[in-house]
């Protein structure tokens, strides 16, 4: 798994590349907890994400529950696999998915 | 029937998707199907792996059964840890709000989502949990 990141202010663009299951799900949140600081709008491209078991959702729902007492969260380029599992746990309803 | 038998460790993880994926490299399968096979999989033996053997280590071992025509595939996870049913577990409330939602128990919920059929058993010091997932 790859994790490519773009600062610019309070913006942080974070794609991940590749599968966020257990064994990389971990890195994503060390990164996050390094990077979040005075970040006031976090977007997730997942473009290029494969898949993702509960240890990435839980990272994400991590992500957000601090987003959303700092600023903004955001995820694009969802595939549908991936919303698939999304919607099955509902996260779909708390998350902010671009189309 | 295919047997796999490895430690129970977090880093295995991958060997276990390999032998997976070997078994059905013959079949035609739809990537949905293979993808929530590697989910489930993975949530099970992840859940193995980090609560089975808490004073040391242990093994967990993978058989698998293929029924063509339809394409199913059964696996059965067997180890020797603590006793413990996953499927015992009452699920998630997925209507909580953001603020009130736990990250535990999404594991299993999916595991019960994206199979066909699963069942638990506990015999002669086994953890025994077995699923059926057909693969069209």
């Amino acid at each position: 798994m790859e994790i490519k990141k773009n600062q610019n202010n309070d913006l942080l663009t974070i794609e991940v590349i590749g599968r966020l299951d257990a064994a990389t799900a971990p890195h994503l949140e060390k990164e996050l907890n390094a990077s979040l600081n005075g970040i006031k709008e976090l977007v997730f491209d997942f473009s290029q994400l494969e898949y993702i078991a509960s240890a990435g959702l839980r990272v994400l729902l991590v992500a957000q529950k601090r987003m959303k007492k700092q600023g903004n969260m955001k995820i694009k380029n969802v595939s549908e696999e991936v919303k698939e599992v999304l919607d099955m746990t509902g996260f779909m309803n708390f998350l902010n998915i671009e189309e | 029937m295919q047997e796999f038998v490895i430690e129970a460790q977090l880093e295995n993880l991958e060997k276990v998707n390999e032998f997976i994926q070997g078994i059905l490299s013959d079949f035609q399968c739809s990537n949905r199907a293979l993808m929530q096979l590697d989910l489930v999989v993975e949530e099970i033996f992840v859940n193995i792996a980090s609560y089975a053997y808490p004073e040391s280590t242990g093994l967990v071992k993978i058989q698998s059964e293929i029924k063509k025509d339809p394409l199913s595939i059964t696996l059965t996870f067997i180890d020797t840890g603590l006793k413990y049913n996953p499927l015992a577990n009452e699920d998630p409330d997925l209507t909580l709000s953001i603020e009130e939602r736990q990250v535990g128990g999404l594991g299993i919920y999916l595991i019960k989502n994206m199979v066909d059929n699963i069942s638990y058993d506990y015999s002669d010091g086994q953890n025994i949990l077995t699923l059926t997932k057909n693969l069209n």
